[in-house]
């Protein structure tokens, strides 16, 4: 297990007020917020800021912490002594929620938490359950056939002596034909179960994207990079592209130049109205790593005459 | 285990999630979403029925993201629902912008 650095991830010094820990929180808070962040690793960022001010604004605990963490560097193994915590009090008290918090948070003060997770607001005895929500990650080509998915699914529930334990389903769900980033599957009734005679609450599913090795998605079009040889280019071909739903023959017009976004209708994701598949010619040098190739390209320079650079006045 | 496959309800443009709905996913109260609407941060599909009976509101898909949206910036930053439906209103235009810039790098590269 690593030792973490709650001050670095807030990015304060060792001796900061309380009132410097809580702006830093506050500004990169606001800054990694998943919903407000595109980076790709928002959402690990936040987590570790929240795990970090859940320490360091509580006195109690940043001294703790403090105490422990004075002969470690981030990133360094880490085992908390034995019997280290006592004389410090915890009461646990403000846990944010459903939080997760890594090993290392866990090993030092998760005693403290178990039992205030949670804080669910309490509804009558008949209340229709809770609705839950998962992600659900897909490769392009799956929104274009469909597929089936499984999904591992943890959630806090109570057993019968009354403590929270985290029982793990899986369930296996058909991802349609046509769905698209970000939308939701709603599966009726795979949410919390009701209390009493109500029914169960209903589980949202929201959809992700894989990152794709070629293709980038935009809503419902498709683009693709689609290197072209200069004499296809330049005379004109049909080649064949690639599609997340297969190869198809594309016909490329003489004196295609690179960057030219050509668009080949409803190849996109399928729907009711399709997207569309755009592809971007790419026009790529072949090497002159041979006698031969050599003497092909000092022949194009001897008899075509071309200056690319005419435009630029030199 | 269980391995029956599920046919889940895709939320598309087409479907339409009622107040209750909203509710339910985001896990408040109804005066919560009802807020947002006043706040203008949401707005039912069927604008005309605003001012009436909230049962007969319908809400789009994109909605259903705008409510889990803004309880999480709620949630996590502790912003109020005037600084929410604000954020939302700036993220939008945000995506907006980023669709348009991204588009404009294809065509100039």
């Amino acid at each position: 297990m690593d030792f973490k650095d709650y001050y670095e991830t807030l990015g304060v010094e060792k001796d900061a007020t309380q009132n410097e820990i809580k702006r830093a929180y506050k500004k990169l808070a606001r800054k990694y917020h998943p919903d407000v962040s595109k980076a790709a690793d928002a959402e690990s960022r936040f987590k570790s800021l929240g795990e970090a001010y859940q320490v360091l604004k509580d006195p109690e605990k940043r001294a703790a912490y403090d105490q422990l963490g004075s002969n470690y560097q981030a990133g360094q193994d880490f085992n908390p002594p034995p019997n280290w915590d006592a004389g410090f009090e915890f009461n646990g008290g403000d846990s944010a929620g459903s939080a997760d918090y890594s090993e290392f948070f866990e090993s030092i003060f998760g005693q403290g938490f178990g039992s205030a997770q949670g804080g669910h607001q309490q509804r009558g005895y008949n209340a229709r359950g809770e609705d839950h929500h998962a992600k659900v990650l897909i490769d392009l080509e799956d929104a274009y056939l469909g597929s089936t998915r499984s999904v591992t699914l943890q959630s806090p529930e109570i057993d019968s002596s009354g403590h929270v334990v985290n029982k793990q389903r899986t369930l296996k769900v058909k991802i349609p034909k046509g769905v698209k980033q970000g939308q939701h599957i709603r599966l009726n009734g795979q949410g919390s179960p009701g209390m009493g005679s109500a029914p169960a609450g209903d589980l949202y599913l929201i959809i992700e994207f894989n990152p794709h090795a070629i293709y980038r998605v935009d809503g419902n079009d498709v683009y693709l990079d689609l290197p072209l040889a200069p004499w296809e280019a330049a005379l004109g071909a049909s080649v064949k592209v690639p599609t997340p739903a297969g190869p198809v023959d594309m016909k490329i017009a003489a004196g295609t130049p690179s960057g030219r976004k050509l668009r080949l209708k409803a190849r996109g994701i399928p729907s009711k109205e399709p997207g569309d598949l755009y592809v971007i010619t790419q026009i790529t040098l072949p090497p002159a790593d041979s006698d031969d190739a050599k003497m092909l390209y000092q022949k194009m320079q001897e008899e075509l005459a071309y200056n690319p650079r005419s435009k630029l006045g030199v | 285990m269980n391995q029956k496959i599920l046919n889940g309800i895709l939320i598309d443009e087409k479907t339409e999630l009622t107040l209750v709905d909203l509710c339910y996913a985001c896990s408040s109260a109804e005066e919560w979403v009802v807020e947002l609407v006043e706040e203008g941060a949401l707005e039912p599909s069927n604008l005309h029925s605003i001012g009436k009976e909230h049962a007969q509101w319908v809400f789009s898909a994109d909605s259903l993201q705008k409510v889990l949206t803004a309880k999480r910036l709620q949630r996590d930053l502790n912003i109020n629902l005037a600084g929410i439906a604000l954020a939302l209103n700036l993220l939008e235009q945000i995506e907006t912008l980023e669709t348009k810039l991204h588009c404009l790098e294809i065509s100039s590269k």
